[in-house]
């Protein structure tokens, strides 16, 4: 049994003038200790998948699904206490920004701990050990010390590293990380990254990885899925992916990305023509055709996925099928 | 933050979409209609308005004609009143209706007067302050601290009583204390006016100092400092009805209607309407001038509602 | 924070000498004391005397700096009518009003913070929707008429507590729900839109990714945060209070600082006048500048700056 199931996500928002749907149809499934990146532009609807599964979406945010089970345990029917435990407990997030993601009021040792004291029966020294340790795991010098500072003293860099040591806290089975390198600097975004490619090996979690950036997952996804405008446009294996490309938007990110193999040298990289599309109101087939240099008629029906490879899945009229797998 | 950014600044979010364009006018009649409290409250005011300029026309009797016989009538629920004085007389059998009247007409004068002069001074202080910045703007947010640290009851009662307790006296006292608020408003509302690119173009076409101050900067702060006109010219009408209750306002006969519950506060246990019904109108103009002022505040600057 | 403290200090006593020079200079320009004292029946050479008698003749800044020293000793001179020294007048009727102030805004804080509080976490429904109501008619009722309106109910029909007076504690309950019904609107507005804005906060979205309830996030990550501004609001109203508390004190005829105050104006009494105004405003100035180092120790932040 894979460790998540995600079946038919459907995130609505609703707003002044009608209904946005941010998310449409989104489905994947991600087995024990492997890492699936979710890649896709701003707006696509990858960060509100990743808030959907850990049941964080704002009150307004209306979330369906035909199935959203973790272990078995089907997500959309739980309570809100059984929420909870999973929470923080099983399945732990790693957001965005980590300038603000700590609570300024309280040192960093109390808020590690807190996530291990609320879910196990431990001591407070027991805690602490735990925290001094996992601090030391994530690259943190002077890692018992660290544990009386308040957020404001650290670096933004030190804050992602925090983060990540409180998201293992309890040994989760599964970490979302939400682009977890954006706000950062370019030099630290590595770090971080090797840091929870490392992590993920050494504890065996699975890992989602919310990111824009093509280059990162080509080093650390096994699975990669491409989001466009609330969909999943195409799911592949990372090696595949990056090698044949089928969705034509796949093949538009990868043209504006350097890939060693893949552009040719002294020719200039791509650029995707026009803007995504208002996702208030009915949509009908693909939503990239506005922006595809195939597009025909028939992509404002509806479009069915293909699979070109058991698991690589597309959902493109004119997908570009390798012939060997075709 | 600011009302002349909204047209640019609507908000980028895919979540929002920009609102349809209309005619200042018409969107603020509109928004305003839809707003429940702004309506509520603009009606209430523009009642106690037109009763109070049309008191000469409406009170059943003069307002200081005494007559020893009739005094302490109950208003008419009451078992002894009767439709002759609808609201009762007071202990000198004025007419506590016609009093009533033309004491809307000394809050609304006392409100509005008050007003003018505070927010004058304070708009003057919080515009140099938030245009000039630095140390004018340091003197400034000193002079504010100064001020607020001044009991501002205390401090009225006694120049209230040192210039003379009277109408004028009670005006000019509140004008020259009420300022702080409208200083403290304009004058970050300026500094936000000053950031925007439309300044930096006026000063680098060469406009002076006051044509920017009066055609660039003073449009773009009026809604934030109507708002405050509004919600200060409650709080004069307030301080008006306590220092003519403490006896160092507004002085008899006049038909203050802090003062009409100083008079009635030793009928009280006995006549307890006495003192409600004047504070009831209290109560209700005050009620209608803050309501107008939250709802201006909702409908032109949403950004800042609570 | 020690700059900080130093700073805000340097404030708060310019402030206070300020304040002390137009409390003096305010009831000096506004006319002849000495004719003021001495009464409308008063010969010229009665004046006179009284004149010489109070140091009136004097250049007026030599009558303040003596003025300003003695105050800073305590020694406000003597007043003019109750004729005892002013120091002793305020110290005997400060325990009252500054009983009243306390209790005034305990009971404000207790209102006004849950309501606020409450109002945020269950934003748009009728709670509230019922809170902001409570606050617009809260600010619409003027602390006299509440007063009088609560010896109306209270003290005179259901006769469970003291019309007026100071003498035991029962003395204090009216009053101090007058009183602190002053400060509740504002003190909710603040509590109700600063739990709003840390609500928002990315670490709030941290605290229930921990797996922690929601009660638990509310009291413990949220509020913390919410409460700082409510702190250095709360000091601003205790100061509010013990002005306002004048005009309480008259409705209950309690013999507090307020009444003397009242009494005095009403008098002429000057030297008890200035007294008062300064002592107020130094209580005030005071009060701020606490809150202002509370703030900076409540929040990390503001503590290495």
């Amino acid at each position: 049994m894979a460790l998540l199931e995600v079946k038919d996500l459907v995130i609505d928002i609703p707003v002044g003038v009608g209904t946005l749907h941010a998310v449409s149809g989104v489905s994947f499934s991600l087995e024990r200790g492997e890492t699936l990146a979710i890649v896709g532009e701003s707006g696509s609807g990858k960060s509100l998948t990743s808030l959907a599964i850990m049941d964080l979406l704002p009150k307004r945010v209306q979330r369906r699904a035909a199935r959203l089970a973790f272990d078995g345990i089907d997500l959309s029917t739980i309570s809100a206490a059984g929420m909870r435990r999973l929470r923080g407990n099983r399945m732990a997030m790693i957001f965005q920004e980590p300038m603000t993601s700590l609570n300024p009021s309280y040192t960093i040792g109390d808020q590690l701990t807190e996530a291990l004291t609320c879910h196990r029966k431990v001591s407070a020294s027991a805690a602490r050990d735990r925290a001094v340790h996992l601090l030391e795991k994530v690259g943190i010098t002077a890692a018992a010390r660290r544990l009386s500072q308040y957020p404001h003293q650290l670096s933004g860099g030190l804050r992602q590293r925090v983060m990540i040591a409180m998201a293992l806290m309890c040994g989760p089975e599964l970490i979302i990380a939400d682009e977890p390198t954006t706000a950062l600097d370019v030099t630290i975004q590595a770090q971080i990254l090797h840091l929870i490619a490392d992590l993920q090996k050494e504890f065996g979690m699975a890992v989602i990885l919310i990111t824009h950036d093509l280059g990162v997952v080509a080093r650390v996804a096994d699975k990669v899925g491409v989001m466009y405008a609330g969909s999943l446009v195409e799911t592949a294996p990372a090696r595949t992916l990056f090698r044949h490309p089928a969705h034509p938007y796949t093949r538009g990110l990868l043209d504006c990305i350097p890939v060693p193999g893949r552009t040719v040298p002294g020719a200039p990289l791509g650029a995707i023509r026009g803007q995504v599309p208002n996702l208030i109101g009915r949509l009908e087939g693909c939503a990239f055709r506005n922006r595809c240099d195939l597009a025909g008629p028939d992509c404002a029906t509806p479009i069915p996925l293909v699979q070109p490879e058991p698991d690589h899945a597309v959902r493109c009229l004119r997908a570009m099928i390798p012939e060997a797998a075709a | 933050m600011t009302m002349p950014l909204t047209s640019t600044d609507t908000s980028q979010s895919p979540l929002d979409l920009p609102p349809a364009r209309r005619a200042p006018l018409l969107s603020f009649l509109s928004k305003g209609f839809g707003h429940g409290g702004f309506l509520l409250g603009a009606t209430l005011l523009a009642l106690i308005v037109v009763l109070a300029l049309a008191a000469p026309l409406v009170a059943p009797h003069d307002p200081y004609a005494q007559n020893l016989a009739r005094r302490m009538v109950p208003p008419v629920w009451d078992a002894k009143g009767n439709w002759a004085h609808i609201l009762g007389t007071d202990k000198l059998g004025r007419d506590y209706l016609s009093r009533l009247l033309y004491g809307a007409q000394i809050s609304l004068l006392i409100g509005t007067v008050t007003v003018l002069i505070s927010g004058t001074i304070g708009t003057v202080l919080g515009v140099c302050a938030g245009y000039f910045g630095g140390r004018v703007d340091a003197v400034l947010s000193y002079i504010v601290t100064t001020r607020l640290a001044l009991p501002v009851v205390l401090v009225a009662l006694a120049s209230a009583a040192l210039v003379g307790s009277s109408l004028q006296g009670v005006i000019i006292v509140l004008g020259l204390l009420l300022w702080d608020r409208f200083a403290v408003v304009t004058r970050s509302a300026t500094q936000q006016v000053m950031g925007s690119d439309f300044i930096a173009a006026a000063s680098a076409i060469g406009c002076s100092t006051p044509r920017i101050i009066l055609s660039e900067v003073l449009p773009n702060i009026l809604n934030p400092l109507i708002v405050v006109a509004t919600l200060e010219m409650a709080h004069a009408i307030l301080l008006e009805a306590a220092l003519s209750f403490l006896g160092l306002g507004v002085q008899p006969p006049l038909p203050s209607w802090g003062l009409m519950i100083a008079e009635g506060k030793q009928y009280m246990f006995f006549s307890p309407w006495v003192i409600a019904i004047p504070a009831s109108a209290l109560v209700l103009l005050v009620l209608a001038i803050n309501l107008v002022g939250d709802g201006l505040r909702d409908i032109t600057a949403p950004e800042n509602r609570n | 924070m020690l700059a900080f403290t130093l700073r805000r200090l340097v404030v708060a006593v310019s402030v206070a000498f300020t304040v002390s020079v137009i409390a003096f200079t305010l009831l000096h320009l506004s006319g002849d004391l000495a004719t003021a004292i001495a009464g409308p029946e008063a010969s010229a050479a009665q004046v006179a005397e009284i004149r010489q008698q109070y140091g009136l003749d004097r250049p007026l800044s030599a009558q303040y700096l003596d003025w300003l020293w003695g105050a800073l000793h305590l020694d406000f001179g003597r007043s003019f009518y109750f004729r005892d020294s002013v120091a002793s007048l305020i110290s005997e009727r400060l325990p009252v009003t500054m009983t009243l102030g306390a209790i005034s805004l305990a009971i404000s804080l207790i209102i006004a913070v849950p309501l606020g509080v409450l109002a945020a976490v269950y934003r748009g429904t009728l709670i509230d929707r019922l809170a902001l109501t409570f606050c617009v008619l809260g600010q619409a009722l003027p602390t006299f008429c509440l007063g009088l309106g609560l010896i109306i109910v209270f003290a005179v029909n259901l006769r469970w507590l003291p019309v007026s007076g100071n003498a035991s504690w029962q003395n204090y309950v009216l009053p101090s729900i007058a009183l602190g019904w002053y400060a509740v609107p504002a003190v909710m507005r603040l509590s109700r839109n600063g739990m709003l804005e840390v609500l928002s906060q990315d670490y709030i979205r941290t605290a229930y990714a921990k797996g922690l309830s929601p009660a638990r996030v509310i009291l413990k990550h949220a509020l913390r945060n919410a409460i700082i501004p409510v702190v250095a609001l709360a000091a601003v109203q205790f100061g509010f209070m013990l002005g306002g508390s004048i005009v309480v004190e008259a409705v209950f005829s309690m013999h507090g600082i307020g009444h003397l105050a009242w009494e005095a104006i009403a008098r002429n009494d000057f030297p008890v006048v200035q007294a008062v105004v300064l002592v107020l405003a130094s209580i005030y100035i005071t009060l701020t500048f606490l809150a202002d180092v509370l703030n900076a120790l409540l929040d990390p932040r503001m503590r290495v700056a």
